[in-house]
């Protein structure tokens, strides 16, 4: 069974908490990212300017191994503090079912 | 992260680390020193139980172990021992630099009266009430955001306000109630309409920016106004793409298509309002091509999004700081407040909710007649005849206990009508922060005998002007309580503070106690002053720590709604508003007693394509300063190294079409200009602003800068402030610091141009 994270990026305003998170529970330098957030400006539909963040899972996050594992929190930490509160983890199962609630999820699975 | 920590504590947060107005409850993760040293902050988390952020926080505060051990924090007193501007400093005891501003602000009381020292504070967090606690024990009327043209910040947006519906409102995200959401008296606002403010990336006011996307979520639409799309706007249902400063056109733009198509809850309009007819007859102005020409927002815009604010109840407005800079700024205020009275949407669930501190405690008396309930009618008048701007302006002599701050600046350089001798400057970096004309704020600040300035980091202001200065207490160093709004909560101290760093309450609150030797019999430590405060709650500071740190009020004047009708918004207990009429008020009585149009009216800003339409060719945008990062708070943070990654450089954010006609490539260093001077910044190609438009975020001092004269951190090479007008835009005096509206043009850098800058400072100093 895989773990991983899902996103709902309609609900992501770029806060780049999980960005901070990561790196605090890491003890990460700055330059170091488990989580990178990208912004997006686009010209959506309807002549619409589109504003989007792409929160990317590098290939340094570990789903927070220690810290849910060694029972300090059932979450990351990026999940913990995600201020959109739109990131879910959990086995791929779970992630799947959370990922069909939301309107436009991206997934990483490890 | 393996267990590196011997215990957690819960606290809360709102002063220095994350910079912010809001209330996040937090984990704070402590290691136990040796040898007497303080405990060390591990980490930092949120606290889940917490009402006000239920387990999430900001970027800035997750980086809070970085602000508190950074490096260049400031741990002891200074006094300056060069000339102002050499950056000479050396370290003194707390003793001697107490002494120091003591016998100096003493001398100026006895030879010049209180009225000769400005106290100013920055955006304030729980400073507000120590620095008041303070100015009014030295018997100073002089309470300032000094810098801040127009004392532009939620002060116009407040009072304003009050003249239409007597209280301060926020849109209702369920935050007064402890179980949030899932209070079965809350409704979800079926709109929202976010204006002027980007409330994702900041928690201003006390408000936290995320609520707005928990309602969202939940089903709430949005209606966006701003000049700039943003987040917000790209969900929005409706998105009315605004002029910078006209704001009051487009409030009564709808206005008068709620009234003129009978959209209003007439049932709550007949009961509980007057002046309709006027403001009716008033609206009449504002028809649809008249508001579209004045605000570039199509005609069919408004009226698709005005129909659905009013016929879709419960809906609420959050509104952002650039209100508060419009010209004229409160009658817009009350436009705006007229909007959630005329649909009904006051005090309902889901609707704009009157704000009660818990328990109704009030910190630190904000209005005349908390001054005259804490320190009597003599204390009263003796500050209302000498505030700087009572005498020009009805709403500093009547309302809010600020000064006008264009009018002091001008009198600390004139002595006119009478001389400013000295400052003390409370966690605020005026010249690399909020200054409008930063060389006018340089050079009056040059021009006091004394200034005292209290702060963690050195910045352009301490380097400039400061004679004394004071190092605060982190979060995780202080006590404190915070009433703003609900739950009543406490700040806790949780180790001892580095070096000498002090809790800026406990500062305040020592010197307060020299400058007025009777205080020591009310109290005989800040804690004394803390129970008396919480004394509504039944708590006191430590029986509030003891049960977890916060708690809600049951039944009583915080808790919504509808409170008009049982009678807990005014201060007779009877049903009704807190307005001379004891009704929402379309038609100002105390406008028309203090001679200012008792209806709100629309101005354009100071210069502006319709009253300036020269000087806009000779400068054809429109320079809006001031969006938010959500990695900084204003001018704080630019050398925590976590953050400074996110959001690296001063940019101006230009529309690639007007930046190619000028030959700017993405990440050039342009120049920014008008007739007053000028600074330079990195293009950003950005279509998120249209063609005439550029923004500019504010607060920009790079810290890794020098910083002696001439350099002051870049203050002079990157701040847009140079630009702005320092003048009185609000016949009311407060409001209209013309921020957002400033023509300005972008060009290229000259070579040698950018290296300049210096010249420009040394010539101020020899001046
Ligand atoms: S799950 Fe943990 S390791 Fe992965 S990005 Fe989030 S905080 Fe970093
Ligand atoms: S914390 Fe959540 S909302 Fe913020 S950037 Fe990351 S994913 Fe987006
Ligand atoms: S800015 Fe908002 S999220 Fe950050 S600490 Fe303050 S209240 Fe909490």
């Amino acid at each position: 069974m895989r773990y991983g994270l899902a996103i709902d990026i309609e609900y992501c305003t770029g806060c780049n908490s999980c960005n901070i998170a990561c790196k605090q529970e890491h003890g990460y330098d700055a330059g170091t990212f488990g989580m990178k957030v990208t912004e997006l400006i686009y010209p959506g539909v309807a002549e619409k300017v589109q504003i989007d963040f792409l929160p990317f899972a590098t290939t340094r996050c570990n789903l927070c191994a220690e810290r849910v594992s060694g029972g300090e929190d059932t979450l990351p930490s990026c999940v913990r503090h995600c201020q959109g509160k739109c990131m879910a983890y959990g086995d791929e199962n779970a992630l799947f079912e959370a990922a069909k609630k939301m309107k436009r999820p991206v997934m990483y699975l490890k | 992260m393996s267990k590196n920590y011997d215990r957690i504590e819960n606290t809360t947060v709102w002063s220095p680390g994350p910079g912010c107005h809001g209330g996040c409850g937090v984990r704070v993760f402590l290691k136990d020193m040796p040898d007497g040293q303080p405990a060390k902050v591990v980490k930092i988390e949120a606290d889940p139980c917490h009402p006000w952020n239920q387990g999430r926080t900001c970027s800035r505060l997750l980086a809070y172990t970085r602000y508190l051990y950074h490096p260049d924090r400031l741990l002891y007193p200074l006094k300056r021992v060069g000339e102002r501007g050499e950056g000479k400093f050396e370290r003194i005891t707390w003793d001697e630099a107490l002494d120091t501003v003591e016998s100096k602000f003493k001398q100026f009381r006895e030879e010049s009266g209180a009225e000769s020292v400005i106290f100013v504070q920055g955006t304030g967090r729980d400073i507000n009430a120590p620095l008041t606690f303070l100015t009014y024990a030295y018997g100073s009327p002089n309470l300032s955001q000094l810098g801040l043209s127009g004392q532009s910040c939620y002060t116009p947006r407040i009072t304003g306000a009050c003249m239409v519906d007597g209280t301060l409102t926020v849109a209702d995200c369920s935050q007064f109630f402890e179980k949030r959401y899932e209070d079965p008296r809350w409704e979800v606002p079926k709109y929202i309409v976010v204006w002027a403010t980007n409330p994702g990336v900041g928690c201003p006011d006390g408000f936290q920016g995320h609520w707005v996307v928990d309602c969202m979520q939940r089903g709430s639409k949005l209606i966006v106004i701003d000049p700039r799309a943003t987040w917000f706007s790209s969900r929005a249902e409706h998105f009315l793409q605004c002029r910078p400063g006209s704001d009051g056109a487009l409030a009564l733009g709808m206005l008068h298509l709620i009234i003129e198509n009978e959209w209003y809850d007439s049932e709550f309009v007949e009961k509980w309002t007057q002046g309709l007819p006027e403001l009716r007859e008033r609206c009449k102005e504002y028809t649809p091509e008249e508001v579209e020409r004045l605000t570039w927002v199509p005609k069919e815009v408004l009226y698709e999004a005005t129909k659905a604010y009013a016929a879709n109840r419960p809906s609420a407005i959050h509104w952002g700081m650039p209100i508060d800079m419009n010209p004229e700024a409160t009658t817009v205020a009350q436009a705006i407040a007229m909007l959630w009275c005329l649909t009904g949407n006051f005090d309902v669930p889901g609707g704009n909710i009157a704000s009660r501190g818990a328990f109704g405690i009030a910190m630190w008396p904000i209005n005349q007649s908390q001054v005259l309930e804490t320190y009597g009618a003599e204390f009263l008048e003796k500050i209302n005849s000498k505030r700087i701007g009572a005498k020009e302006f009805p709403y500093i002599a009547n309302t809010r206990l600020y000064i006008q701050p264009d009018l002091a600046v001008e009198q600390m350089l004139t002595g006119d009508p009478y001389k400013i001798r000295g400052t003390y400057i409370q966690t605020s970096n005026l010249l690399g922060g909020n200054a409008a004309d930063l060389n006018k704020h340089y050079h009056a600040l040059r021009n006091m005998e004394f200034n005292v300035v209290v702060d963690l980091f050195h910045n352009p202001t301490t380097m400039a002007i400061a004679d004394i200065i004071l190092p605060a207490a982190c979060f995780t160093e202080r006590n404190s309580i915070r009433v703003w709004h609900t739950p009543a909560q406490v700040i806790r101290k949780l180790h001892e503070p580095l070096g000498e760093a002090r809790n800026d309450w406990e500062i305040d609150f020592e010197l307060a106690l020299r400058f007025d030797p009777k205080l020591r019999e009310k109290y005989s430590k800040l804690e004394d002053f803390f129970d008396e405060k919480l004394k509504p709650s039944g708590h006191t500071f430590e029986s509030l720590k003891a049960i977890g740190g916060w708690v809600f009020e049951k039944e009583g004047v915080s808790v919504p709604y509808r409170r008009y009708e049982s009678g807990l918004l005014r201060p007779d207990g009877k049903p009704g508003f807190a307005t001379p009429s004891g009704k929402v008020e379309f038609y100002s009585l105390n406008h028309e007693a203090w001679g200012l149009d008792p209806l709100p009216f629309y101005r354009e800003p100071p210069e502006s394509e319709n009253v300036t339409p020269e000087l806009m060719k000779k400068y054809p945008l429109v320079m809006v300063t001031g969006r938010r990062s959500p990695v900084y708070f204003h001018s704080e943070h630019r050398n925590i190294d976590w953050l400074r990654e996110v959001d690296p450089f001063p940019i101006v954010e230009i529309n690639p079409k007007i930046a190619k006609d000028r030959g700017l490539k993405d990440g050039d260093w342009c120049i920014i200009e008008n007739d007053r001077g000028k600074f330079t910044r990195k293009v950003k190609y950005n279509i998120s602003m249209n063609a005439k438009c550029v923004s500019v975020p504010h607060g920009w001092w790079p810290p890794e800068e020098k910083g002696e004269a001439p350099h002051y951190y870049g203050a002079w090479k990157y701040n847009c402030n140079k630009l702005v007008l320092s003048q009185v835009g609000s016949s009311s005096g407060y409001g209209g610091g013309a921020y957002k509206t400033v023509p300005v043009n972008v060009r290229r850098a000259e070579p040698g141009e950018l290296d300049a800058f210096d010249e420009e400072v040394r010539e101020l100093e020899n001046a």
